[in-house]
């Protein structure tokens, strides 16, 4: 029970290219990285395109489809009329490198300049530690993220503003959330979100959220605690004081 | 382009492969002061661990104090139907709780037991609830743990750069030539010490939970650079891939659904595995559906564990049976149920990624209504033949770790135990090619030309396209060397791999060298090839059936072959298969297993 669909998808590099059409037998079930796949084994052998696990764990296949980003390998074609033409082109926001294949490298320069995890001192004596459940929800909602940088290429500060040399980005943000909310954790990266991290651009338009297949709540899990440790340490004039103080 | 513009690096080490074992490696490389370079064929944690679900498995004793690396050993041999390296079987289940909580020092997550501690769930053919977990997606969690480890250790990552060849000078390792997707440009690591740690050979399969990076480069290099390969034979079928729609066929569903509960059923309703108890297993399982409740409901002391949970080759086999025999579901599965076990929100917590995966890919709620499942490649057991303590292959200055390793996991791997051999004898590579640091032997010009010029033929030709030749082996391996093989089966895949290998030779791509995934095919097909052959070849040698390893010709396990290992080297231009013994398992350790003290 196999339909002819037709796909419009980016060839090119960054330089110069253009969206060529092709026609595929769509079968049941079938994504649209499927489709894709189709195309590169038995018309177009050098269609660029990125993939791993095809399950939605691994956040590489990601793209926009119709204008949308989304992760290839969980959309599926039946999400689309018919006779409807689905367009796929590389995200946005990073240099595309060939075809479907963007060089997304400065999330992994932006994420090493992130401070380190440090554990406070094991609570028992044989050096493991101690946290329950309540306590570690939050991170663990953090670590679901699979790095599929769809939120960096619907947030307008990086698209449209292209602002990649002030501003982490949402993805790295939730990040550096990981670690500033995990229990055992020492380091105060504060100073790091607010100058290097420009945590300040971001003016909580949930567009990533809205994308995240991980259906992480970016904006309000994350950056709004976020930017409240943020204001709380530069603008709390007791706790400016408290600094002072302490050193 | 001549040896003498190539871009080269020096380092004291080289890491092959960036998943947990990689990953491992290169983070104790660097702990001992070598300069190391961590090469990965995808990008930085896409590696396959990120897909690793249920869990590690160690010996903590968090959740049942009984357990300790004595059960987890004994677990480990008779999973594997006693043809594991002991050795390696031993420092698993003892080093493994350190590894573990050295993880949590770096930041891991894991899900907690009430008193604060590292929770862990049932799994298959593990005596006592052993394996760390987050929910179900253990492996994302560990992968990103060891990623930013790495990161802030110094070491140099090199993202989308696939090996195609291993130097090897004077007996010695000296390097390793590869290109990068991006530009199809070739670079050249040169290091007296390189640890391969590339994962498996799945992609040779054509219903597989592996991705297109699993083509067995490891293996193959490591072939190539005259190590020896054991127990190819050695395939894992895991029970539980999706089966429908067509598309998803394959993808992974993890044992953490029967560990949290869930149920096998045939087209008849009927609960069969508790009509599969081998020998080896019996009275350590419910004989009852009453039991095997009791013992998912918590009753743990008293109980015993459902049927469900025996070893992956037992239930993938079992399967295959219901399904030979017509009692199959419609797409040719059987039903995996856990919706009428557990209520909904404890699925949801437990199993966030199957009830998303099922969700999106197949519109099944899996909280509401069953699973259709069949059996999917997985892993391989056999690898690159190591020393225990160190990971050295037999080629000096070449390490090997993770499933690339062979020997570990014997005929049969627990569910579980790759997550933790990873950081085991990730960290043990690591440790063993730092000590061994030193100049590397001079790798001689006109070697690595001659490595570009033949990674470059298959732009000169208009051969036939390189997905072609793939799809064609992944159909003769599913065939004739899937789960249940026979002689004749066999001796089908390796002639028709021989024809397969004049193809291969013809070849032709299209387009520029820049990310050219026809070309990146044709280049991945040569590795594919070496290792369907080894595993076929294997497959004929071992006239038994063993763990994962079903022969319909030799349907019973020979226990004079238990300890026998089929060995495969490169010898001039030929494969040479043979036998040999494995050490004997001392003593003590034999009592263990067999009494259980």
């Amino acid at each position: 029970m196999s339909e002819q669909r037709t796909l419009r998808l980016f060839r090119g590099t960054r330089e110069r290219g253009e969206l060529k059409e092709y026609q595929v037998a769509a079968g049941e079930g079938m994504v649209v990285l499927d489709a894709v796949h189709a195309i590169q084994a038995e018309q177009a052998p050098d269609l660029a395109v990125r993939w791993n696990c095809k399950a939605g764990k691994c956040g590489s296949c990601s793209a926009e489809i119709n204008g949308k980003p989304r992760l290839m390998c969980m959309t599926r074609m039946s999400d689309y009329a018919p006779d409807e033409t689905i367009t796929v082109t590389p995200m946005r926001a990073f240099p595309v490198i060939k075809d479907l294949v963007t060089d997304v490298s400065w999330n992994y320069e932006v994420n090493k300049r992130i401070p380190a995890f440090q554990p406070r001192k094991p609570d028992a004596p044989d050096g493991t530690w101690r946290m329950y459940q309540y306590e570690i929800e939050r991170p663990q909602e953090f670590r679901k993220c699979i790095e599929c940088f769809l939120c960096q290429d619907v947030c307008h500060v990086l698209r449209t503003h292209e602002k990649h040399e002030a501003f982490m980005g949402p993805a790295m943000l939730v990040r550096a959330a990981v670690y500033e909310m995990h229990p055992l954790d020492v380091v105060d990266r504060r100073e790091h979100l607010h100058h290097e991290g420009g945590i300040g651009y971001c003016n909580i338009t949930k567009c990533c959220t809205e994308v995240c297949p991980e259906s992480i709540t970016i904006t309000d899990n994350a950056i709004i605690p976020l930017k409240e440790r943020v204001v709380d340490a530069n603008y709390d004039p007791l706790a400016a004081l408290w600094r002072k103080i302490t050193g | 382009m001549a040896a003498s513009d190539l871009r080269s690096h020096d380092y004291d080490v080289i890491v092959i492969g960036a998943g947990g074992a990689g990953l491992r490696a290169a983070i104790e490389a660097s702990a001992q002061k070598a300069k190391v370079a961590l090469v990965c064929k995808s990008l930085l944690g896409k590696a396959h661990t990120v897909m690793a679900e249920g869990g590690a498995a160690a010996a903590l004793g968090n959740v049942m104090n009984e357990d300790n690396w004595r059960v987890h050993f004994r677990d480990t041999m008779r999973g594997g139907k006693m043809h594991n390296n002991w050795r390696m079987a031993q420092i698993h289940a003892q080093e493994s709780p350190d590894r573990i909580n050295e993880l949590e020092a770096w930041g891991a997550l894991f899900d907690r037991t009430p008193d604060g501690r590292i929770n862990q769930r049932p799994f298959g053919g593990h005596t006592y609830s052993r394996l760390a977990h987050v929910g179900d997606r253990t492996g994302l969690e560990m992968i990103r743990v060891l990623q930013d480890k790495g990161v802030h250790s110094g070491i140099d990552v090199h993202m989308e750069c696939t090996i195609v060849r291993l130097f090897v000078v004077g007996g010695r390792i000296a390097g390793a030539l590869g290109y990068f997707r991006e530009t199809g440009r070739f670079v050249l690591f040169k290091s007296g010490a390189i640890v391969l740690a590339t994962g498996g050979i799945g992609k040779a399969w054509q219903i597989t939970s592996n991705s297109w990076e699993y083509t067995g480069d490891g293996h193959a290099l490591a072939y190539d650079a005259g190590a020896e390969l054991i127990d190819m034979e050695f395939v894992q079928f895991h029970p539980t891939g999706m089966v429908w729609p067509p598309s998803v066929r394959g993808i992974l569903v993890t044992e953490g659904v029967r560990g949290e509960g869930g149920v096998l059923k045939n087209n008849k309703g009927e609960r069969f595995m508790f009509r599969y108890m081998p020998d080896m297993f019996k009275g350590d399982y419910a004989d009852t559906e009453i039991e095997a409740d009791a013992w998912v409901k918590g009753d743990r002391k008293q109980n015993r564990r459902p049927p469900e949970l025996l070893t992956r080759d037992v239930v993938a086999k079992a399967i295959v049976k219901e399904i030979a025999e017509g009692r199959g579901t419609e797409h040719g599965g059987v039903i995996l149920d856990i919706a009428s076990k557990q209520n909904a929100d404890y699925i949801r917590k437990k199993l966030p990624s199957m009830y998303h995966q099922f969700k999106e890919l197949a519109h099944v709620d899996i909280t509401k209504d069953p699973m259709e499942i069949g059996p999917t490649t997985h892993y391989v057991m056999g690898g690159i033949k190591v020393d225990a303590e160190t990971q050295e292959s037999t080629v000096p200055g070449l390490y090997a770790a993770g499933e690339v390793g062979g020997g570990m996991h014997g005929a049969n791997r627990l569910g579980g135990n790759s997550l933790s051999d990873l950081l085991v004898f990730g960290r043990r590579a690591g440790q063993h090619a730092a000590s061994k640091r030193g100049a590397a032997p001079n790798i001689p010009d006109a070697d690595v030309e001659q490595s570009m010029r033949e990674a470059l033929e298959p732009f000169g030709r208009e051969g036939e396209n390189p997905f072609a030749v793939q799809t064609a082996l992944q159909t003769i391996m599913q065939r004739d060397a899937g789960i249940i093989r026979d002689k004749s089966g066999l001796e089908n895949a390796l002639a028709e791999l021989e024809k397969l290998k004049a193809r291969a030779r013809k070849v032709g791509v299209t387009g520029s060298r820049e990310y050219n995934p026809g070309w990146h095919t044709a280049i991945d097909l040569r590795a594919l090839l070496v290792v369907a052959e080894a595993s076929a070849r294997a497959a004929l040698e071992r006239t038994e059936s063993r763990g994962a390893h079903t022969r319909s010709d030799y349907p019973d396990s020979d226990e004079k072959q238990a300890r026998e290992q089929i060995a495969i080297k490169k010898e001039g231009d030929r494969m040479v298969v043979r036998r040999e013994a494995q050490p004997p398992i001392p003593a003590d350790l034999m009592t263990l297993i067999k009494e259980g003290k």
